[in-house]
C-alpha cells in the first residue's frame, strides 16, 4: 500500500532526574501520497518528536510509522527533511548542497545536472550556482534546502518549521513557493509552523495537536492550498471562511496556552 | 625609567600631532557612527600610530646606545671620554699638606690606550696619570710616585678641595671619586644615559652581526642551519602530532570507548606544560634530533587532538540529520559532513600548535642543542656576546611571526566558511 501511516505513536522521555515526559500519546494518522499537512499547536506540544520519529531519528517507544508498506527504522532518502536553519553545508557551493543527494547515492553528474539547475531555476537561484551558501540571505538558504530536498527525490518531505526564521514579506513568497513547488512535484509533504495563518495556507489538512500528553487535538480539511496554488496568498486570505478558522484555531491554541500557564502556576 | 617617560611623550604628543595634523577625510560608513566608544567594531588599528611605535622603538634603542643610525643631536648623554683632571691633597708626617694634579685617560673599552704623559710638578706630591674605561672604574693609586710613601703616614685629605675621607666620595664633572676603606682614590668616570654596548649594543652592531653570522655562520653552522633546524624539528614533531593527534580526537569524538579511554589521558597531559617535558625527554632520547621532535610530537598530540575533538563535537546536529535524510552512509557523513566541518577547529588548533612547537623548541635548544636558534643565543650569551642574542631573539620573533602569518593564510584560503555557519 502506498501512503503514510502513522501508528498508535507513544513517545515518553525519560529525563535523567528520574521523571519522564509524554511528549507523545498514542497518535494515529494516515496521509495519503502526494496530500500536504499542517501541523500546528503550542510550543511543547510534541510537534518536533513526531517529525523526528516519522524521519527516523527517533525510535518511538511504542507504535510505528509504515511508508509504503514498510516500517521506518531509521533515516532514509524515502523521506527528506527541511529544517528551520543551520541544515546547509558551509563547505559546499550552492550546487554542490543541492546536487548532495545524488551524488552520495553514487549518481554521475550526467544523471543529476538538468533536475538539479532545473530545480535552481524554479527557486529562483540559477545566478547563485557557484555562491557559498554564508553569502547568501536567510530566504536563499530555505530555497537552496528545499532545492536540495527535491532534489534527492524522497517520497514524502518533512519541514520543520522551515519559514520559521524569515522575515514577513520572504515568508510570504517562501508559502507561494512551497505551494507551487508541492503542485509541480506532487509529493507528500508534513510541515510544522507555529503561525496559524502558515498552516491554513499551507494544509490541505490541518492537524491541531494539545500537550501534556502530546496528542492530535483537531483536524481540519481546508480548501486553501488548493486555491492558493493559481491565485494569490492575499487573496487566498481574503476568503471568508479562511478569517473564521483563523479565529476559531487561535482561540483553541490560546486556549491550551492559558491551560499550561495556569498549571505552570499551580505547580510552582 | 627616563627611558620610560620619553617614550609615554612621544606616545602622547605623536597622538596630538597625528590628530591635527593629519586630517583624516575618510568618508566610510564607520566615521558616521555617532557612537564609537564602546563600539568595538569601530575600532580599528591606526596605522600611523603602528608605524610611530616601530619607529619609536628603534629611535630609543638607537638613541640610547649612541647609534650613527639616529642622527647625534638625538643621542642620548654617552658616557665621559677623554680626559679627566682632579687635584688631590695629601698629608704626610713632618711636612705641610701638599697638592698633586691626576690626569686619567678615560677609554672606550677596546681600543688601543696609551697612559698620558704629565709632568711630575712641584711639591712632595707629584702629579700622576693613569687610564679607566669607560662605563668601568679604577682604583688610582696616586701615593706611589710621592716623596712620602703611605709608611710615612700620606693621606689624601681632599679631593678638587673637597674634604674626602674613606668611604664618602666627591663628585667632579668628570665622574664620581670615591675612596676605599684603606684610603686609596676610586675613579668612576661618568656614565651617562646611554647603555653599555655589553648590555644593549646598538642597532647596527646587530645588523652587522647578522651579516657576519648570515656570511661566516656560528659555532659550526651558518645562521640559515641554525634556523632551519629549528623549523625542521617543528615541521616534523608538529606534522607527527597531527598525523596520530587529529585521528585520535576523531575517535574521541565519534565512539564512547575512545573518548572514555583517552580522557584522563589527554586531560591529564593537556595542562602539563611540553617545558615540563624536556629533562624527561633528554634523559630518555638524548640532546639529538629523536628528542626533540618526541618533546614537540607531544606539544602537538595534545592539542591537536582536544580540536579535533571539539570539531566533531561541535557539528550540528541538523547537518547530520540532513545528511542521513539525504541517503548518506556512515563514511560520507564522515567524509562530507564531520570532517570539513572540524577543520575550522583543526586549523585554530593547528596554529595554537605551531606556536606552542615554536616556542617549545626554542626553550629546548636553550637547555641542549648542538645546532638551532636557541642553541645560538644561549652559548652567545654565554660569551657575553649580547648583539648575537638580540638579533636571536628578533629572529626568532620574526619567525614565529611568520608561522603564524602562513597559517592564517592557509586557513582563509582553505575553510573560508569558518565561522559563517
Ligand atoms: N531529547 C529529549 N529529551 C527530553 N525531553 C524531550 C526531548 N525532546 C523533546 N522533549 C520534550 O518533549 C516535549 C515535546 O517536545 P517537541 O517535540 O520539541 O515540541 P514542539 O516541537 O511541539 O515544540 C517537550 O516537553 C520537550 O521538553
Ligand atoms: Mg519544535
Amino acid at each position: 500500500m502506498s501512503g503514510l501511516s502513522i501508528e498508535n505513536l507513544s513517545m515518553r522521555f525519560d529525563l535523567p532526574n528520574g521523571t519522564s515526559v509524554q511528549a507523545l500519546k498514542d497518535v494515529s494518522l494516515d496521509i495519503a501520497e502526494g496530500e500536504i499537512m499542517s501541523v500546528l499547536g503550542p510550543s511543547g506540544c510534541g510537534k518536533t518528536t513526531l517529525l523526528n520519529i516519522v524521519a527516523g531519528f527517533l525510535a518511538p517507544t511504542e507504535g510505528q510509522v509504515v511508508l509504503n508498506g514498510h516500517r521506518v527504522t531509521g533515516p532514509d532518502a524515502e523521506r527528506g527533511m527541511v529544517f528551520q536553519q543551520g541544515a546547509l553545508f558551509e563547505w559546499m557551493d550552492v550546487r554542490s548542497n543541492v546536487s548532495f543527494g545524488p551524488r552520495m547515492a553514487g549518481k554521475s553528474e550526467a544523471q543529476w545536472g538538468q533536475n538539479v539547475d532545473h530545480l535552481l531555476d524554479v527557486v529562483g537561484l540559477r545566478d547563485f550556482k557557484e555562491k557559498a551558501v554564508f553569502e547568501l540571505s536567510g530566504g536563499m538558504q530555505q530555497r537552496v534546502a528545499l532545492a536540495r530536498c527535491l532534489a534527492n527525490e524522497p517520497d514524502v518531505i518533512l519541514m520543520d518549521e522551515p519559514l520559521g526564521a524569515l522575515d514577513a514579506l520572504t515568508r510570504e513568497k517562501m508559502q507561494s513557493l512551497v505551494l507551487k513547488l508541492w503542485k509541480e512535484t506532487g509529493k507528500t509533504i508534513i510541515l510544522i509552523t507555529h503561525s496559524v495563518e502558515e498552516a491554513l495556507l499551507l494544509g490541505e489538512r490541518l492537524l491541531v495537536m494539545a500537550p501534556r500528553p502530546g496528542r492530535i487535538h483537531k483536524e481540519y480539511h481546508l480548501p486553501f492550498a488548493d486555491l492558493g496554488v493559481n491565485a494569490d496568498l492575499r487573496e487566498v486570505k481574503k476568503h471568508p471562511e479562511f478569517a473564521e478558522r483563523r479565529e476559531e484555531i487561535l482561540g483553541m491554541i490560546w486556549d491550551m496556552e492559558e491551560e499550561i500557564m495556569g498549571r505552570a502556576e499551580a505547580t510552582s | 625609567m627616563i627611558v620610560f617617560v620619553l617614550y609615554a611623550a612621544i606616545f602622547v604628543a605623536s597622538f596630538f600631532i597625528v590628530k591635527f595634523v593629519v586630517q583624516t577625510a575618510s568618508t566610510d560608513y564607520t566615521s558616521l557612527k555617532t557612537v564609537t566608544f564602546g563600539d568595538e567594531s569601530a575600532v580599528t588599528p591606526n596605522r600611523i600610530a603602528s608605524v610611530i611605535s616601530v619607529l619609536t622603538i628603534f629611535l630609543l634603542w638607537g638613541a640610547f646606545t649612541g647609534s650613527s643610525m639616529v642622527p647625534g643631536f638625538l643621542h642620548a648623554p654617552g658616557p665621559f671620554k677623554g680626559d679627566a683632571t682632579f687635584t688631590y691633597t695629601a698629608e704626610a708626617e713632618g711636612v705641610d699638606p701638599d697638592d698633586a694634579t691626576v690626569t686619567v685617560r678615560v677609554f672606550e673599552v677596546g681600543t688601543e690606550v696609551d697612559v698620558p704623559v704629565v709632568e711630575p710638578g712641584d711639591g712632595w706630591a707629584l702629579n700622576d696619570a693613569d687610564t679607566v674605561g669607560a662605563w668601568r672604574s679604577g682604583l688610582i693609586r696616586v701615593d706611589k710616585n710621592d716623596a712620602f710613601g703611605r709608611s710615612e703616614g700620606h693621606k689624601i685629605v681632599a679631593v678638587n678641595g673637597q674634604p674626602i675621607a674613606p668611604g664618602q666620595s666627591v663628585q667632579t664633572e668628570f665622574g664620581r671619586i670615591g675612596m676605599s676603606p684603606k684610603g686609596t682614590l676610586n675613579f668612576e668616570p661618568a656614565k651617562g644615559w646611554q647603555m653599555e654596548p655589553i648590555w644593549l649594543p646598538p642597532p647596527e652592531a646587530v645588523i652587522s652581526r647578522l651579516g657576519e653570522i648570515a656570511s661566516d655562520g656560528y659555532r659550526d653552522s651558518t645562521l640559515w642551519e641554525h634556523l632551519g633546524y629549528s623549523l625542521f624539528r617543528v615541521i616534523v614533531g608538529f606534522f607527527f602530532g597531527a598525523l596520530v593527534g587529529i585521528p585520535l580526537g576523531y575517535a574521541m569524538g565519534l565512539s564512547n570507548w575512545f573518548r572514555g579511554w583517552f580522557d584522563p589521558i589527554v586531560e591529564f597531559m593537556r595542562p602539563v606544560p611540553p617545558l615540563a617535558l624536556i629533562p624527561l625527554v633528554i634523559i630518555w632520547a638524548g640532546i639529538g634530533e629523536t628528542g626533540k621532535i618526541i618533546l614537540l610530537f607531544l606539544a602537538a598530540l595534545w592539542i591537536m587532538a582536544i580540536a579535533a575533538r571539539a570539531g566533531v563535537s561541535g557539528v550540528n546536529i541538523t547537518k547530520v540529520h540532513a545528511a542521513y535524510s539525504l541517503g548518506a552512509s556512515k563514511f560520507q557523513i564522515m567524509r562530507h559532513v564531520i570532517v570539513p566541518n572540524s577543520l575550522p577547529e583543526i586549523f585554530t588548533g593547528a596554529r595554537v600548535a605551531m606556536g606552542v612547537c615554536w616556542g617549545t623548541v626554542v626553550a629546548a635548544e636553550l637547555v641542549a642543542a648542538e645546532k638551532g636558534a636557541g642553541m645560538m643565543i644561549m652559548v652567545a650569551s654565554k660569551f657575553q656576546l649580547t648583539d648575537i642574542v638580540i638579533m636571536g631573539i628578533i629572529l626568532i620573533g620574526i619567525i614565529g611571526f611568520g608561522i603564524d602569518i602562513l597559517m592564517r593564510i592557509a586557513e582563509k584560503r582553505l575553510v573560508p566558511w569558518k565561522g559563517r555557519s
